[in-house]
């Protein structure tokens, strides 16, 4: 066994056994972030925030929620919305948090594109956070059947049923994912265990991840510019805190994320208190009916662009049926983002105003998100199915296109 | 065993062993608790009546929580091998889930039309329009008199079936 001396302080005793001292520099006052950065920069630490709210409003719902058909739809709209103490608010904190959570996911997501800060040695950084992306998202929709609405049937129904596009096992993988030949308790159960469990240990497993991806390679600045952290390191320490590029995660760089995240919170607890209906869609109000299919569906906003190019591909093309079209696009959609390190073949990296031609793509695919996301939501009818046909086909050739823009733009820099 | 297999090898190989065998069975374990029950396997067989169906009007019953189509076709509708032929009538029965994404196609205009993506089926259950990739599946049945059994294959079944 070690050497122990008395100790002179609780925080010398703690040091003593679990060597907190070291660990707080490790973790906290001896991680570097660069000065050069923007709000942009804490997104992270809001993301995290905000996935803290969902746990914490998440557990004071379990308490009251029945994963059951026939009782779970009255125990959230009869006994959490209006005989619990502050039912509402821990189910209006819950609902906004998980729409929010997805906008800050996307600004996060899309400040890492604009700046090129998933290339050169943070491959892992995207890929973590593509990672967290999709976890969020199974969460997302596993938490939306819980309420056992129209909508959360509804949905749940034409998600399972996407898995009877794979080949051979796909009818028989619907049938077992559902536990039944409908949507039914056996499904409601299921997903209720994975979202209140599995995703929720997986996603905390993946953000640890994340946050170590960030290690080595630290975060990357408003220029792209390659800082030698342990020299700024130094500098800093050695007292010329004007002169380093560099400042500690804490307490410097956390009083300004503080600050940022004061003003995510006025906005967000303005929209829990006086805009929540936009998390609660109308027709989720109606129980679950198995014998009816409400005019018309939609998934929630952060789904919008991804079910748009689902069903852009509205008519077979060279002997392709049209189901296979749009779920093979799909697919693509959901994966071509991990793929976003290596796509990039600009060796350097460069925020995007200082890459001319991959600025006017990133621009280009800004807007056909958005066109995606509004005509994710109206009906797919005449010109409307045209729309979503253009702006998928755009969004399957902004990432072929990629290679040669970013290889264009090192070119004429004479980077390549 | 070769000399250059270690005392520490081998017990890393025999460890492996005993858990790749353990491994698998408990994913079968596993596999399998996702599987439907035995209750839900069974849930039943359901018996309806063809002979006070009105020509034109489709009905839905229940049958495993799905809806079934029934449909007493007119004079006017196009005759198909996927009919079920009792007498002289001609019935449409098919589970009325559209085989695109699994939603309820609504009966409009003497046809079937779904409003999730637009699909569309004629009196017959055959998809004519939109992303659906097949006709309407038919429910296993058998026929006893004028009154379907869902759930049982009967002949009658399976000569449509392959139509």
């Amino acid at each position: 066994m070690a050497q122990f001396t008395k100790a002179n302080s609780v925080g010398e005793w703690f040091d003593q056994r679990l060597a907190t001292n070291k660990f707080m520099k490790v973790m906290m006052t001896e991680y570097w972030i660069p000065k050069n950065v923007n709000f942009l920069w804490a997104m992270g630490v809001v993301l995290a925030v905000t996935f803290g709210i969902l746990v914490i409003s998440g557990i004071f719902l379990m308490m009251y929620y029945k994963p059951d058909v026939n009782l779970a739809f009255n125990s959230v709209n009869y006994t959490i919305m209006q005989e619990v103490a502050y039912g509402w608010l821990f189910r209006h904190m819950h609902g906004v948090a998980a729409s929010v959570v997805f906008l800050v996911i996307y600004i996060h997501m899309l400040t890492g594109i604009y700046y090129g800060s998933y290339k050169k040695g943070r491959e892992m950084i995207w890929i973590s956070g593509m990672l967290l992306f999709v976890t969020f998202s199974a969460a997302g929709f596993s938490g939306y059947m819980l309420p056992w609405g129209q909508m959360s049937y509804w949905a749940a129904m034409v998600i399972t049923n996407l898995f009877g596009g794979i080949p051979f096992i796909g009818d028989a993988l619907v049938v077992w994912i559902r536990g039944d030949f409908n949507v039914a308790d056996a499904t409601l159960t299921r997903f209720f265990m994975l979202h209140v469990f599995l995703l929720p240990m997986v996603i905390l497993g993946v953000i640890a991840l994340h946050f170590y991806s960030l290690r080595v390679p630290h975060v990357n600045n408003q220029e792209g510019e390659e800082i030698d952290f342990d020299t700024e390191a130094e500098k800093y320490l050695a007292g010329n805190k004007k002169e380093s590029k560099v400042i500690p995660f804490w307490p410097v760089f956390l009083s300004k994320d503080f600050a940022v995240l004061g003003i995510f919170f006025i906005f967000y607890f303005y929209l829990v208190f006086y805009h929540y209906s936009f998390a609660m869609d109308p027709i989720n109000f109606e129980p679950a009916n198995s014998m009816v299919t409400p005019p018309h569906i939609y998934p929630e906003w952060y789904f919008l662009w991804s079910y748009e190019v689902l069903r852009g591909f509205f008519f077979d093309i060279a002997g392709i049926k049209a189901f296979d079209l749009g779920l093979m696009a799909f697919g693509v959609a959901n994966i071509i983002f991990f793929l976003l390190p290596f796509i990039d073949r600009d060796p350097e990296v460069l925020p995007a105003h200082k890459r001319p031609r991959f600025n006017i793509w990133f621009w280009i695919l800004m807007v056909d998100l958005i066109v995606l996301t509004v005509y994710g939501k109206l009906p797919p009818t005449g010109v409307n199915a045209w729309v979503g046909f253009f702006s998928s086909i755009t969004f399957l050739g902004l990432f072929i296109a990629l290679p040669f823009v970013t290889k264009a733009d090192a070119k004429a820099r004479g980077a390549l | 065993m070769s000399d250059n297999v270690k005392r520490r090898d081998f017990l890393g190989y025999s460890f492996a062993a005993v858990a790749a065998v353990g491994g698998a069975a408990s994913l079968v374990a596993m596999k399998q608790t996702w599987d439907p029950l035995p209750s839900v396997l069974a849930a039943g067989f359901t018996e309806v009546d063809l002979s006070n169906a009105k020509p034109g009007t489709p009905s839905t019953v229940t049958w495993r929580g799905k809806p079934i189509f029934i449909l007493k076709k007119t004079d006017a509708m196009e005759q198909s091998g996927r009919d079920l032929v009792i007498g002289s009538d001609r019935y449409t029965v098919a589970i009325g889930l559209c085989t695109h994404l699994g939603c309820i196609p609504a009966w409009k205009d003497e046809m079937w039309k779904c409003a999730c993506h637009g699909g569309e089926f004629n009196s017959s259950g055959v998809n004519t329009f939109g992303p659906p990739p097949r006709p309407l599946d038919i429910p296993p049945f058998s026929v006893k008199g004028t009154v379907i059994v869902l759930g049982e294959e009967g002949p009658e079944y399976k000569q449509m079936a392959q139509a």
